[in-house]
Formats: C-alpha cells, structure tokens, sequence
C-alpha cells in the first residue's frame, strides 16, 4: 500500500485521466491526504507505545490516585471517600518514615559505591585487551542471574552459623556476626546484593561512553605529563558527563523501587525483618496489598511516586550545575 | 498469575487399576444421583491445590461413576494460592470449583458463607458424625447456617527432639522418658536448662520461641478471639502467660534464634543447631528433606497435652457451575478409604477418628525417626485437642506476637516493649 503522497500533489498518477467535472474536488481531496499523511502519519508510528502506556501505565497510576482516596479493602463492595484521610494516616506511620529510612540507606550504600566501582571497572576495561569481549561479558553476568538465585546464594554467605563470609571473618578473630538481626548489617549485606547485580551492566554503559571520548585527548594529556588518575579525573569523567546523569537517575529509581532483595533476605516475611529492619517503602506496599487494605496501599504507592519524582529530579538539578565537558 | 497447571493427560496417565473394587464410603451414594439423569452432559471441574495432595488416583476413582467429568488440577505456591482465592472472591471469576483452603485460613473464609456453596444443600451434612468435631466445626460458617468446607488431613502435634544431642547433655533418650520430663511447658523450660547447664557445643535445647508459642496459645480454651469473634489477644492471660513462657526460654538461653522454615534452620536441622522443636505431623516431611540421616531426630509428646497445626479444607466457591458434581467429589476425596489410602501415601493424617484405631495408623511407625510410633503420637495430640475459636486474622495476629518474640530474642526491645508494640499492631489489623 503506498502510504507516501506524490512530491507534487496536484499531478495525476500515469495512466488514470482525471475525468472532466470532477478535477479541481478531486485535487483538494489528494492534497488533505497529502497534508494529513505528512502532519498525522508520526503519530500513529508512534501511537501503539502511547496507547500500550495509556493502558497499563498511565490508567494504572491514575487509578491508583483514585483509590488512595478511599477506604478500599478487597473483600467489601463499599468503598467509601475518605479524601486526603489515608495520606495523613501515612504521614504518621512510623513504619512509613522506617521503610524511607531503609530505602533511602540502602539506596546510598549500594548506588554510590557501585557507581564509583562501575567507572574504575570500564576505565580499566577501556584499553587495548586481550579476550575484550569475554571480559565485556563476564561484566554482564551478575545481571543475567535471576535475582531470586542471587539472593538466595547470598542469604547462605550471610548466614550467621554456617554463612562463608562470617567464616572467612572467624579466621581473622571476628565473632559471628548475625547479618539479618542488626539494622546497619542488613542494610549492608542486602546492598551487596544489588551492587552483585548491577555494577557490571552501568561499567558497560559507562564504557561504552569512554570509548567515544577522542583519543587524542589522552594522547595530549600524556605528553603533558598527566597521570592515568588525573586522565581519569579531568579527561573521562567530565566527557561522560552526561551519561553519568543518566545512570545516577536509573539507579537512584531503582533502589527506591528495591524489593526481591530484601523480601527474600527475609525468607518472604514482608514486614522486612521483624524489627522491620530492612523493609523498603516497596515492601511496605507490598505488606499492605497482601493485607488487601488497597487504599493505604495505593496511598503510599503514590507517596513513592512523589519521592522518585523528587529524587529525579533532585539528581537533575544537582548533576545539571556541574556542567559537563572539559575545563 | 503463573500457575501451575498439569494437565488431564498426565492424570490419565496414572492408570489405577488396583483396589477400586469395594468404594462402598459415601461417594457411592452421591454418585448414584447423579447417574440417574438423562445421558450427562461433558463438564470440566478444576481443582485448586497448594501443594501435591497425591489425588491423581482418586480422580481416577471418581470418573468411574462420573465418567462424563473431567479432573483439571492446578497449584500455586502457598500464600499466593489464599490470596488468589481472596482475590477470585472479590472479583467473582477465576477460582477453581473444588479449592483446598488450610485451617491458618479457613477462618479468612468461614465469615463469607455467600461467597460459597452450602454443603448441606448436596447432603454432605451426614459426614459430621465421622468427623473430629473441631474439625467439623472449622468447616461450618460463623453464624452456623451452613457448611462450607469438609476436612482432608489434620496436622497432629508432637516435640521432634534429637537423641544425639540429648545423650551428651546426659538427658535420656528413649522418647517415652522424653515424654515424661516435660508434661508442661514448665517441665520443658527446666529440662531445657539442664540442657544448657551441660554446654552441648554449638546446639540450643531449641530452634526459637515463635512456633512454641503458637503451640501454647493454640492449647488453651480460648486464643486470640472470644465466642463472638472478638479479638482478645491483649486481655486473655493465656496468651500473656504463652508470652511470658517465651520470653523465660529466651532468656534462659535455650533459643537458637532461628525463624522457622528460614534457610539457616533449614542447614540447623541437618548440623544439629538446636535439639528440639514443635513438630506437627507434616513437620516430619520436612525434616527429612533436609537429610539428617536416619534415626538422628526421634519424636515425643508435646507438652500441654495435645494440640493441632495445620490441616485442610475442601471447599467449592459459589462460582463454581457444578456444585453437585464438585461435592461428590469432595465427598470421596474425604471418605474413610481416599484417607486412610493418602496416609500411607503421602502422610496425611485422617481427621475421621475412627480410623485412629485401624491398625494401618495405630501400628504405623516411621523407620526415619528411629521406628517412632507416628500414627498413635499424632493421633493422640488430635484427639485431645481442646476446641478454639479461630477468627479471620488469626495469621497476622501470630505474626505479630511472633515478631516481637524475635525482638526480644534479638535483643532489640524488652519484653514489655514488645508486647506493647505488637498489641499495636494487632490494633492495626482491619
């Protein structure tokens, strides 16, 4: 089917005459076809994700707005408006502030060293290497693993009896430390796993970005007399600036968003440890939808919402100051 | 939803031509109705299960005089399975027509009679005599206007012990002198001091405090809610005395402080971690899956005389469009013969007390657990169980209290503390 309109609209295609009396009707026609395939056409290539989004992602979100506003619990037909009742509730929930508290530790114990560790990773990975690809994949793994595996295998190496890593600990004279019972320990060992996880994938983003800095830039630096650190500090990070912004935004909204990880740290118990030592606010969702009290629940997810939100754009502005390129 | 679905072809599989013969329990009855008809027409029942029932051959069984049903069963994961069924209640679509429904939830469900088929209508109510009454009760609607569900299997319990571990701290090991040394929970905290006193290397006299706790509430006359369906928890002096039993093993240091069914008691199990714990009949399965070998862990009463963890119901959701089918098949699924067939196959201890008396329970001993006689101690403990009323949130309530005990096990809060903090968040509970 041709889809694209002639280049000169009012030319009549070979070999069908316009018939005499219908003409100029008929041009107008071909020209709102014309004008309607140029103007309209990016839109429907584009309208399956929109609607595909509008059905599962923005119908979801806007719902969940309305929801939150009402005494929802699944097994009664009743749900009444309770307004803004819900959120103030939240607001007063200590386990609220606890699971914020515990996302926002775990996002920092484990975002900021795997970024720091992903850069070290593609700027080693950035040179002239034998077995180049077997190393790029290698990096690529962790990722792959499923996360229920790699929780799983890292609850048994922070087992508190028989766990390797207390072992190894116990050769050094360090008493058996029980991992899942203090707040700081849990935090720590589940940011482990996430780190396990995802710093080989940003070292690729991130290498891929090295790999389109100019080398002559390091070429000069070196005749300068610039170390491989000063290379490193005033040559690669400034130029990969803006994918920099990119993964500190992916990775801070995906350790608000940390669930697996801690729900089977805790071998499924969903108040995240019984202190709730290590419940993140998507647990804390979680544990009030298998409650069945949907409007909390929906009333927090919201309140996740906004914090991502805020995060995002915190990390925008902040990122956005220290402008990239090279000074 | 990811669930499991074995398909009809693989039940057709297991073609069972042995002891079918003389199926003269109720089954037969029902059956008889419903081939009286004209001609039946095809129908389909599922069923939904949370773990493998072994009920391949009784579907078998069934469709000789059903032979126009056809059996689908399906499974899902064990939390995921009753928060489906909530969800399929909700929502009026999607649940199976015969739903197993475990005793920590039934009474999730006992208050919504509307939401399921009323068993009297298809006569079912003529099996209360064969049943254990409480039960039979769990089964029956709050306002008591109807039956919702009939019993498969009841989880008796008993004290799994390790005679390794009891013979180096120089308690005796035969489980009958076991028995003896702790007919109250009083006796098992002095005996478990002995235990400590004797610094067995690397073992606790027991795995935690939550399961004994659990075990302790559950034996009084009244638990978490009154008659009337009440949460009492925070007023009623057994559960505060259950409580404070806890908290006296805990700080007598007999507590591994190892959450059951998490991986290091799983690996505890096997290494000796701890020398005892509460153990209902299914219990025993799961610890042979961790390979201890045999005779290491052998099996005594428990004390308190009695009691009960787990166990099943066969309920049909009002969905369903062939509930006279679907209760005869709950009918032979939970007759005197498919029960005492699943206790040989798959350990299924019967809730018809008469059974407790067929030599194929009462003599049945398990050569794992150095030939300890199952069949009697477990049918013992369910025979002596005093009734209780069990509410809808009975889980979440235990949950509660079983996180504070982890508190105070964890050293995170006193005692006090945490009582206060989980009758908080029982208040909580909707």
């Amino acid at each position: 089917m041709a889809t694209r309109a002639p280049d000169r609209p009012a030319a009549a295609p070979p070999g069908r005459p316009v018939r005499a009396g219908h003409g100029p009707r008929r041009a107008l026609y071909r020209q709102w076809v014309h004008r309607l395939d140029t103007k309209g056409s990016p839109y429907a290539y584009v309208a399956p994700f929109f609607l595909l989004f509008s059905a599962f992602g923005l119908f979801p979100l806007v719902y969940t707005a309305w929801v939150s506003l009402h005494e929802w619990t699944l097994l009664e037909d009743e749900h009444t408006f309770v307004g803004l009742e819900n959120f103030s509730t939240l607001l007063a929930d200590d386990y609220f502030w606890n699971a914020t508290f515990n996302t926002l530790s775990i996002g920092v114990l484990s975002t900021v060293p795997q970024l720091v560790l992903a850069i070290w990773l593609a700027h080693l990975l950035n040179r002239p290497l034998r077995a180049q690809t077997l190393f790029r994949v290698t990096l690529l793994l962790p990722n792959v693993t499923s996360v229920v595996a790699v929780v799983v295998i890292f609850s048994q190496l922070f087992g508190r009896d028989f766990g390797l890593i207390n072992w190894v600990l116990s050769l050094v004279g360090v008493d058996p430390i029980a991992w899942n019972e203090g707040t700081a320990s849990s935090h720590a060992a589940i940011s482990v796993m996430i780190m396990w996880r995802w710093t080989g994938y940003n070292a690729l983003i991130f290498l891929a970005a090295m790999q389109a800095v100019p080398r002559e830039l390091y070429e000069a630096a070196t005749l300068d007399g610039a170390g491989e650190l000063t290379q490193l500090r005033r040559i690669t990070i400034p130029m990969i600036k803006p994918t920099i912004v990119f993964v500190v935004i992916t990775s801070t909204i995906g350790a608000m968003q940390v669930l697996a990880e801690p729900l089977l740290f805790g071998t499924y118990s969903v108040s995240g440890g019984p202190d709730r030592q290590y419940q993140t606010l998507a647990l804390f969702i979680y544990e009030n939808f298998t409650k069945l009290d949907f409007g909390y629940a929906s009333a927090i997810s919201w309140m996740m919402f906004l914090f991502i939100a805020l995060a995002a754009g915190v990390n925008y502005l902040l990122t956005r100051r220290t402008k990239g390129g090279l000074t | 939803m990811g669930k499991l679905r074995p398909l009809a072809p693989m039940l057709a599989a297991v073609a069972l031509t042995v002891g079918a013969a003389a199926c003269g329990g109720g089954g037969t009855d029902t059956a008889a109705d419903a081939g009286s008809g004209a001609p039946a027409e095809k129908i389909k029942l599922t069923v939904g299960l949370f773990s493998d029932f072994h009920f391949a051959p009784l579907y078998e069984e069934f469709k000789k005089t059903h032979p126009n049903v056809e059996i689908v069963e399906r499974r899902a994961q064990f939390n995921d399975h009753h928060t489906n069924l909530v969800t399929q209640l909700a929502t009026g679509a999607g649940a199976a027509d015969v739903v197993a429904v475990e005793s920590g939830y039934v009474a999730t469900f006992t208050p919504l009679p509307d939401k399921f088929h009323n068993l009297k209508d298809y006569g079912l109510d003529k099996r209360q005599g064969e049943y254990l009454d409480w039960k039979w009760q769990q089964g029956v609607s709050n306002d008591g206007s109807a039956l919702l569900g009939l019993g498969t299997d009841v989880g008796g319990l008993a004290m799994c012990y390790r005679p390794d571990l009891f013979k180096k701290a120089g308690l005796p090991t035969d489980r009958d002198e076991v028995s003896k040394l702790w007919p109250t929970w009083e006796q098992y905290i002095e005996t478990g001091k002995k235990f400590a006193a004797a610094k067995v290397g690397g073992a606790a006299f027991t795995d935690g405090s939550g399961e004994h706790f659990r075990a302790m509430v559950e034996q009084a006359p009244v638990g978490y809610y009154d008659d009337q369906y009440n949460v009492v928890a925070a007023t009623n002096p057994d559960v505060r005395k259950a409580f404070d039993l806890s908290v006296q093993m805990i700080d007598a240091g007999l507590s591994a402080k190892l959450a059951a069914f998490s991986p290091p008691w799983n690996t505890g199990i096997a290494k000796g971690s701890f020398a005892t714990m509460v153990c209902p009949a299914w219990k025993t399965g799961t610890i042979k899956d961790q390979n201890p070998g045999e005779g290491t862990w052998d099996i005594a009463a428990v004390p308190g005389g009695g009691g009960n963890q787990g166990g099943t119901h066969l309920m049909l959701p009002k969905q369903g469009k062939h509930p006279k089918e679907a209760a005869a098949l709950i009918d032979l699924l939970t007759s005197k013969e498919s029960q005492i067939r699943l206790f040989k196959e798959a350990s299924a201890l019967p809730s018809l007390p008469a059974l407790y008396d067929d030599p194929a329970v009462a003599e049945y001993v398990n050569p794992y657990f150095g030939n300890a006689p199952i069949g009697k101690i477990f049918t013992d403990a369910a025979k002596s169980l005093k009734p209780q009323k069990v509410g809808p949130k009975v889980g979440d309530i235990f949950k509660a209290f079983g996180d504070a005990l982890q508190r105070v096990e964890q050293g995170k809060q006193k005692p006090d503390e945490s009582w206060a903090q989980a009758l908080k968040d029982i208040e909580k509970i909707k």
